[in-house]
């Protein structure tokens, strides 16, 4: 038995005994204890660095971990933006001070974050944002709005981007902080989306202080930082992706079929075979790409073509079960209507597909970009959003 | 399951890119392809067999080769595939597969040492007949059309039919009483295909009178390293034209900065990204798993044929007019890419096979 499958198998044993008595819904209270426990066990930062609250391990340990995990939901979901987005954006822009003041709390699920990017006038161009901090003595002060913000009512902290400098071109004048969410000026209203559940928020700032060091990164140098969190966003999305259950798999669809005695339609049969070949693609390309980081191949901005095949998916998938399932499907909210409900937002969050095509044209092709008429034009001289911009801003 | 291609099997596809750009430029694949009498670029060929030790690549060692496994072979064709060489690699290496699995002992040091170019006449729907004559001698009758390669092949596998369903390979010399192997005109300039006509054609079997088994796994062989080879060739259409699209000016702009273009590219990329996933793991199927090898064939010969034709046809539209002319390099990958969609059987055929082996029926 080698040291990794040590590892493993202890890993393993911790978790079946942790997760043994854990209620099937478990409350926040009941996630934060679990992740308390899990972090004091040694496996919630396994690859950070020791000095902010990581073990300083391999991805070998990593990846020995999520294996010994695989078949086991754990109550984490709440901590995935601050482990997936913020804290790698600490950990790679944070002064010292912030690294010893968030890291360990962010690991041990003592304080939850969210990421604070899109606002209503600014979605796909989110470099046009209108929120704007302005420098008041020894604290910025904050108003504006967000949207499209996961796990906001729970979340202790933010990574918020604003606008710091109007006067320049807009990706200049962005700063990213460190917002307390408790703050009285910032209000989280549910957003129901069209599942018509709210899986997502609107933030208003109105007037929130926020202190000078919470600044991330640079003065105004923010929009790099942005870039950086959202690589971050869309590997997770895709290559994540993986482990969810997909209620419109093609094993799933193949027996809702078998059962209808549709198999002998070739028309049925034609379309089983697409959504086959799309989900071994989209299945065979994120285990080659996780195979690659392992042997220290970052996946990059090639993260937007598993996120975009994992749209296409989605939505082939729902799809085709309605083909098969046929009107009963939409009726008693059931799966399939749930899953067709949520594919549009999967070719939406993290980025539209159009979004998507951007970037692997231009991030991982290398293609010329598209003139940009904004490029060297100072923010406030600049139309933005679907609305009417107000004097200065 | 390994996705990546090892150290060595990329140092390997270095090797072969180099010397193809030096010894096989698309001046000299025109050469050979546009010439009425070199149905192979022979000098490419004595090269790679000799010097570079390609032919007898997937061959044991006891044979003559050098044992490595299918992920070699694979690397060697992706680069032929991208420079679209014309030499008889691919079937070679499926005959090769075949013998070993026959266990041709004595055929097999001429194939590895790539003396002998043998080739596989794919059993279409209506296979030759092998009848058991006099003293124990077998003989062909009837036709296999097209068999690519065939104008380059020293040693024919036929596969026949030897009666109550059963199929053997036969061995048959170019030059056997009875057989005629006529040149085709090629929509692929670049691999030449034959028909081969068999009227009492003397042939020596190879391993039993059925060797089905053995057949279906060379198919399902064939099927994997066309779809090696066909990756190379998407994705040096792909690169290609993206090069295209950062010199091209019209409209005062790089044509690759207009949406239309750029996405259409992007979605390409998806498909090569796709593309080399499913070739990784088919290939290593056939080294490793031989239980998954027919689900990941017919997945690879579902996916590939389809999708390296659509890469080429877009790569040669994107080109703009310039594409459509003799001169430019697009038309031989689309011609290229459409044949080896068909070469295995139409894509239908592999839907069919794969709707067989998932349970679609």
């Amino acid at each position: 038995m080698t040291d990794l499958d040590e590892y493993r198998s202890r890993a393993r044993a911790w978790l079946a005994e942790r997760t043994a008595d854990l209620p099937p819904d478990p409350g926040l209270a009941e996630c934060r204890a679990f992740m308390a426990d899990l972090y004091d066990a040694g496996y919630v930062g396994i690859t950070w660095p020791v000095e902010y609250g990581g073990r300083g391990l391999t991805a070998a340990e990593e990846r020995a971990f999520q294996q010994a995990a695989a078949d086991l939901p754990l109550p984490v979901g709440v901590f995935g933006i601050g482990l997936g987005m913020c804290g790698p954006t600490l950990l790679s822009l944070g002064t010292e001070e912030q690294k010893r003041r968030y890291v360990r709390p962010l690991l041990r699920g003592e304080e939850i974050w969210c990421q604070m990017f899109s606002e209503p006038g600014a979605g796909s161009d989110v470099a046009s944002l209108q929120t704007r901090a302005v420098r008041d003595g020894d604290h910025w002060v904050v108003d504006g709005q967000k949207v499209w913000t996961s796990v906001a009512r729970q979340a202790d902290l933010g990574l918020l981007i604003a606008r710091t400098d109007p006067d320049v071109p807009k990706h200049q004048g962005i700063t990213m902080f460190v917002v307390d969410m408790h703050d009285p000026g910032v209000d989280v209203r549910p957003l129901r989306d069209m599942t018509g559940e709210s899986h997502f928020n609107e933030v208003f700032f109105t007037g929130v202080r926020v202190p000078a060091e919470n600044v991330v990164g640079e003065v105004d140098g923010g929009w790099s930082a942005a870039v950086t969190t959202l690589l971050h966003e869309r590997v997770s999305i895709g290559m994540g992706a993986a482990r969810t259950e997909r209620p419109a798999s093609f094993a799933a669809l193949r027996t809702a079929a078998r059962e209808r005695g549709l198999l002998g339609e070739p028309g049925v049969r034609d379309l089983l075979l697409d959504l086959y070949l799309r989900e071994r693609a989209f299945d065979l390309l994120n285990a080659r790409m996780s195979q690659e980081v392992r042997a220290g191949i970052q996946p990059g901005a090639r993260g937007s073509v598993s996120k975009l095949l994992l749209a296409d998916l989605t939505m082939a998938g729902a799809d085709l079960a309605s083909e098969i399932l046929g009107p009963e499907c939409l009726t008693g909210d059931g799966p399939i209507a749930r899953a067709l409900a949520w594919a549009p937002g999967m070719a939406l969050g993290g980025g539209t597909n159009e979004i998507m095509r951007n970037i692997i044209g231009d991030r991982v092709l290398g293609l010329p970009r598209e003139p940009q008429v904004d490029r060297n034009i100072p923010y406030k001289a600049l139309k933005v959003g679907t609305q009417a911009k107000e004097d200065g801003r | 399951m390994r996705l990546i291609p090892t150290e060595e099997q990329r140092d390997l596809a270095a090797a072969v890119r180099s010397f193809l750009a030096d010894r096989a430029p698309m001046s000299r694949v025109r050469e050979i392809a546009e010439s009425a009498d070199e149905p192979y670029d022979r000098a490419v060929w004595a090269r790679m067999s000799s010097e570079l030790g390609l032919a007898g690549l997937a061959v044991p060692a006891e044979h003559g080769g050098s044992g490595a496994g299918f992920g070699e072979v694979a690397a060697v064709l992706e680069e032929l595939g991208a420079a679209l060489t014309p030499v008889p690699y691919l079937s070679a290496a499926v005959a090769a597969s075949l013998l070993v699995a026959l266990d041709a002992k004595d055929l097999l040091p001429g194939v590895a040492a790539g003396e002998t170019v043998a080739v596989v006449a794919p059993p279409g729907e209506e296979p030759p007949v092998g009848r058991l004559v006099d003293r124990g001698e077998w003989v062909l009758e009837g036709a296999v059309e097209p068999v690519p390669d065939g104008p380059s092949a020293d040693l024919l596998l036929v596969v026949a039919s030897t009666g109550d369903g059963r199929r053997g390979v036969f061995a048959v010399a170019p030059d056997a009483p009875g057989l005629t192997v006529t040149p085709l005109a090629s929509f692929d300039t670049t691999r030449p295909q034959a028909r081969l006509g068999l009227r009492g054609v003397p042939a020596r079997p190879l391993g039993a009178p059925d060797a089905g088994a053995a057949v279906d796994r060379a198919l399902d062989v064939a099927a994997v390293l066309l779809a090696a080879e066909q990756l190379g060739g998407m994705r040096r259409c792909l690169d290609a034209i993206v090069e295209y699209a950062k010199l091209r000016v019209q409209f005062g702009r790089y044509v690759g900065s207009f949406q239309g273009v750029k996405h259409r590219l992007a979605d390409m990329h998806c498909v090569l990204e796709q593309a080399e996933s499913i070739v990784r793991y088919a290939v290593w199927a056939a080294d490793e798993a031989p239980d998954e090898l027919p689900e990941a064939a017919a997945l690879a010969a579902s996916f590939m044929g389809r999708a390296y034709f659509q890469v080429a046809n877009d790569h040669l539209l994107l080109h703009g007019g310039i594409g459509f002319t003799w001169e430019h390099d697009a038309h031989l990958y689309y011609k290229r890419a459409k044949a080896d969609e068909l070469m295995l059987g139409a894509p239908r055929v592999h839907r069919a096979r794969l709707a067989a082996v998932l349970g679609l029926t």
